[in-house]
């Protein structure tokens, strides 16, 4: 063969061209082909048309030949791409390790932001983004009422409202519901050892078919089963597991509920968690069929949990409800109960009921860690433009040596990649041990907050997260290099070299902006911290300090309800004195709802004498108390308690709370009046302060407060009022409740303090979560600051050396280079004031009694920077006046 | 035999192919004029078909491909066998040697094999 010529030798200087090559290589074939038939005697046209017969189809061929010419070509950029990028990948490792203080910091700095975004993602993916666990859960419906004063009551439906519109609606491919009225630890657990106490849902027997949960083991329950008693249960895959061990023959078995045998007929799988769906931080044991029959009269208790047919939309679903409402009676015995629900039946897709409520505080938390993000880019950035000025030589030397503009880019991007993935590994690591921390704050009352884990979509987000940074971080010191004059960096460049000091603008502009997204963290972690202590400054009605309470479980089954309530006063009345004697113990009473709870109403009482019209009067939430409760729960009565003497023989008494009052009998005293329930007279015998029924947040209404002795009680709640810690009661009091019903369970002793801290928890959560963010933030800031001043003392520390030479003092050189920092951190206050004075209105809906302007969280912020600014700058302004001038002079 | 009647498959193009080139860098119509002359004419094959074989065999590897000058110094794309090429070549020789034994046993038959015994 003969040597390459010359052309080819140049040919890829433009590029390769696969088609040319196609085109010449079949060219000459054919060349070649006619030069032999002419030897052999061919005339030139006909040698062309027989080399063209024998060689076929031409076009063809060339079409195969570009196709595969041009994927050998690509193959082969990749090739050289890859082989380029693996040596720059060798050169960032060798780089890096050399200063392994800048690697170590910067990998740290990227871990935590990175590991806080991609917690937050999974917060947010969970609660969010991704579908509720359940089959098709986009067709999954909750309908209630519009909120109002009256809880659950108001947010529930009667039996026979239940089975009119399973009937008569027609958009929904099912209907059903559960118990509302369920309180933890409703039921016991007997006949294996101590009586252990369980918690209970009772639901419409298609409930698991509708929401789509499979079971486990065993079978559902059937819709014929919540009509007529049926003494059967599911459990929930982690009571099995807890209370059975797992027992794989659990189906068909007994087990003894309040004295009840009752059968198990399955096990719920694991993915279903009622709790973290519709109770939030509640576990939940064990469910029962709802006995639709039983509960005709006992008025609004039923949830409407509905799936739409495919297609239907929420519109139609809420013409559909319009279309219903006026053939559905609260009661059937009762006509004039028709069309009671009118307007009432409103239905949302079940995803925003359960965390609409939270959309905001999410994405503010999620816009807090983009902040954080952003933080730490710039921090990166203004630590690779600071080595960049340093490596300056390296990166001319390298152009000298023909290294593009481009691979020098390349070479800073890769060295970013590199930081940012390593930060995202360990980022990924931070953000696992939080998410499983999270997942088990079974306190705070959060949906969902069970399910959280990091999936394939949160690891998809890291890898988003850890690009786009290493672009905001990278990109920017490599452009500045990249369009500097690499001449002119290869001359020394000393002190006060014009690129030098333009760099220095730059990281000054950096230093400014992160300090002022530090600002709008810091202020919207105080206002939402001003918030939350405004929240638990809220006067509840009670005193939850030293109080605590326990489920008592008590018999008061008798031949009539007169024999019952006396029964039960005996019961009652012997508990308190006995839990009253106990050392320590300053009061004890029993109600059945506690506040901050589930609560109910029952009818409308109207105070005797006055006319009011339908509609104008409240329907009071109800609770049902012994002599001594309103004592133990630190609640301001004017009036007197009830006494035991108030029993079922005597006058019907009642304690109304101040709200009602005012409703009843405006500008009058009501203690003395009477209310009518029916024919029934009850006497106002006190008046108690409005307590907080359901959040701590929210507005009180109307209460009423009935005697156990007089009325059927749901349940019994004791607290105690104590002198000493509450937890120091607990096991004297459960032996005391033991000796006087051996059944009673071992139920959690909980102090009143847990009742409200869990209602508060969501926002304890977040008001957490953004001040830890605003924390990392301004350390992020502090480190920045820190960062450029230090480098421009080493920048000018012949300037200062000369300058002490000539007699300035330590405190001189010290206050200038402090004047320094503190014109960054004040440039980015006044630019960090303006921006979260902007941003602090969009999330003063989660504010609660606290202005977006709130003059202490601003003036908290500003001095909290200043303050974290002079501290960073301080460290560089001792070094500066420990500069020795002579020394400086002498190696310059 | 009607010469122009044999046909190529694709294997056999590709294994004459790495033959032909077992003595030294070709181009491709040195190639065609190879297997013509060494098949004493008689495997003819339709010219235009050799060259996606040969493209193909460089895209696996096989081939080493360079420009350069022909004998009459027109440009010319030349085609070596380098180290998998040759592999490949010894490999599917002694395919194609076996299996040309096979059949000629097959069809050497003076005798229909013996009953194979029942164990």
């Amino acid at each position: 063969m003969n040597p390459t010529p010359f052309w080819r030798r140049y040919a890829r200087i433009l590029g390769a061209d696969p088609a040319a090559d196609v085109q010449d290589e079949l060219t000459f074939h054919l060349q070649a082909k006619i030069d032999d038939l002419v030897v052999q005697g061919w005339s030139p046209a006909a040698a062309r048309q027989e080399a063209e017969r024998q060689f076929g189809d031409f076009r063809a061929v060339q079409r195969i030949g570009v196709r595969i010419g041009e994927s050998m070509e690509r193959r082969k950029r990749l090739q050289d791409y890859w082989t380029d990028s693996v040596q720059d990948v060798r050169y960032t490792f060798r780089t890096l390790r050399r200063d392994p203080g800048f690697t170590a910091i910067s990998i740290l700095i990227l871990a935590l932001a990175i590991g806080a975004n991609i917690a937050v993602f999974s917060v947010v993916n969970t609660l969010l983004l991704r579908p509720l666990p359940f089959t098709e859960s986009s067709q999954l419906v909750w309908i209630a009422p519009k909120p109002t004063a009256c809880g659950l009551s108001c947010a529930t439906y009667s039996a026979d409202a239940y089975e009119e519109f399973r009937e008569r609606s027609r958009v929904y491919q099912g209907v059903t519901g559960y118990m509302a009225f369920t309180t933890p630890d409703n039921m016991r657990l007997t006949g294996r050892g101590e009586p252990e106490p369980a918690t209970s849902f009772e639901v419409v027997g298609d409930f698991f078919q509708v929401l789509g949960v499979q079971p486990a083991m065993g079978r559902l329950f059937t819709q014929e089963e919540s009509r007529g008693p049926h003494p059967i249960a599911l459990l929930s895959n982690a009571y099995w597991r807890r209370q059975f061990a797992s027992d794989p023959a659990i189906v068909g078995k007994a087990v003894e509920l309040n004295g009840t045998p009752i059968t198990i007929v399955g096990v719920l799988p694991d993915s279903f968690d009622f709790g973290a769906v519709f109770s939030p931080g509640a576990k939940v044991d064990l469910f029962t069929p709802l006995d639709l029959n039983l509960e005709h009269d006992w008025g609004n208790i039923v949830t409407f949990i509905g799936r739409l047919k495919p297609g239907a939309t929420l519109a139609q679903a809420l013409d559909d409800a319009d279309r219903v409402a006026p053939s559905m009676y609260f009661n059937v015995k009762y006509p004039d109960t028709l069309g009671r629900y009118k307007g009432d039946l409103i239905p949302v897709s079940l995803k925003d009921y359960v965390t609409g409520k939270l959309r905001r505080s999410l994405i503010a938390l999620w816009c807090a860690v983009g902040a954080i993000l952003l933080i730490a880019g710039v921090n990166l950035s203004n630590l690779l433009l600071a080595r960049a000025v340093a490596r300056a030589k390296e990166f001319a030397v390298r152009g000298a040596l023909g290294a593009s503009r481009g691979r020098i880019v390349r070479q800073l991007l890769m060295e970013s990649l590199v930081l940012s993935s390593a930060g995202a590994v360990l980022g990924l690591g931070l953000a696992m041990m939080l998410i499983a921390w999270l997942a088990h704050q079974g306190s705070v009352a959060l949906p969902l907050l069970s399910s959280l884990r990091i999936d394939g979509q949160a690891i998809g987000w890291t890898v988003l997260v850890a690009f786009f940074t290493a672009i905001i971080f990278g990109l920017l010191p490599g452009l500045r290099i990249a369009s500097g004059n690499l001449q002119e960096m290869l001359k020394d460049s000393g002190p006060g070299a014009g690129l030098g000091r333009k760099h220095e603008r730059v990281r000054a502009a950096l230093v400014i902006f992160e300090v002022a997204l530090a600002c709008v963290l810091l202020v919207s972690a105080g206002l939402l911290l001003r918030s939350f202590m405004k929240v638990l400054d809220v006067d509840l009605g009670f005193q939850p300090e030293r109080a605590a309470s326990i489920k008592v479980d008590y018999d008061d089954t008798a031949p009539n309800y007169e024999a019952s309530e006396a029964k039960r006063g005996e019961i009652f009345q012997q508990i308190i004195a006995r839990v009253s004697a106990l050392p320590g113990v300053e009061a004890a009473g029993i109600s059945d709802y506690l506040p901050l709870g589930p609560n109910r109403e029952w009818d409308t009482p109207v105070p005797q004498g006055k006319i009011f019209q339908p509609g104008e009067l409240p329907d009071p939430l109800v609770y049902v108390i012994t002599p001594g409760f309103v004592r133990a729960m630190g609640i301001h009565l004017r009036g007197r308690d009830f006494t035991w003497s108030d029993g079922p023989g005597s006058e019907r008494v009642v304690l109304i709370n101040a709200s009602a009052a005012r409703v009843y009998w405006p500008g009058e005293d009501a203690v003395g009046k009477i209310l009518m329930r029916d024919k029934e007279e009850d006497h106002v015998v006190g008046v108690v302060d409005d307590v907080h029924e359901e959040t701590v947040e929210g507005g009180t209404g109307s209460q009423i407060y009935y005697p156990a002795t007089q009325q059927g009680p749901s349940g019994a709640q004791l607290v105690i009022r104590t002198s000493l810690p509450p937890a120091t009661l607990a096991s004297s009091v459960l032996r005391a409740l033991r000796e006087l019903n051996p059944k009673q369970p071992s139920a959690e002793f909980r102090p009143i303090q847990t009742i409200v801290d869990r209602a508060v928890s969501p926002r304890r959560f977040f008001m957490l979560l953004v001040a830890a963010f605003a924390g990392l933030g301004l350390l992020l800031a502090a480190l920045g600051i820190y960062g450029v001043i230090s480098y421009s003392v080493t920048q000018q520390a012949q300037a200062i050396g000369i300058r002490m030479a000539l007699g300035a003092s330590v405190g001189h050189v010290r206050r200038r280079v402090l004047a320094g920092t503190l014109r960054l951190a004040i440039a980015g206050l006044a630019l960090g004031t303006f921006l979260a004075f902007a941003v602090s209105q969009l999330i003063s809906s989660l504010l609660f009694a606290t202005s977006f302007w709130d003059l202490p969280t601003y003036l908290g912020m500003a001095i909290a920077l200043l303050f974290v600014a002079a501290a960073s700058g301080y460290i560089p302004a001792r070094r500066a006046s420990g500069v020795n001038p002579m020394e400086v002079l002498r190696s310059h | 035999m009607d010469t122009a009647k044999l046909e190529f498959f694709r294997g056999t193009l590709d294994v004459l192919i790495l033959k032909s080139l077992a003595w030294g860098p070709l181009h491709g119509y040195a190639i065609t004029n190879l297997i013509r002359r060494q098949s004493d004419e008689a495997l003819l094959l339709e010219e235009g078909t050799l060259y996606p074989a040969l493209w193909r065999l460089e895209n696996k590897g096989l081939l080493d491909a360079e420009w350069g000058l022909s004998e009459n110094n027109r440009k010319a794309k030349f085609y070596r066998l380098n180290a998998d090429g040759r592999r490949q070549l010894r490999h599917e020789v002694r395919t194609w040697e076996a299996y040309a034994a096979a059949v000629a046993k097959v069809l050497g038959a003076t005798q229909p094999p013996v009953p194979e015994e029942i164990a």
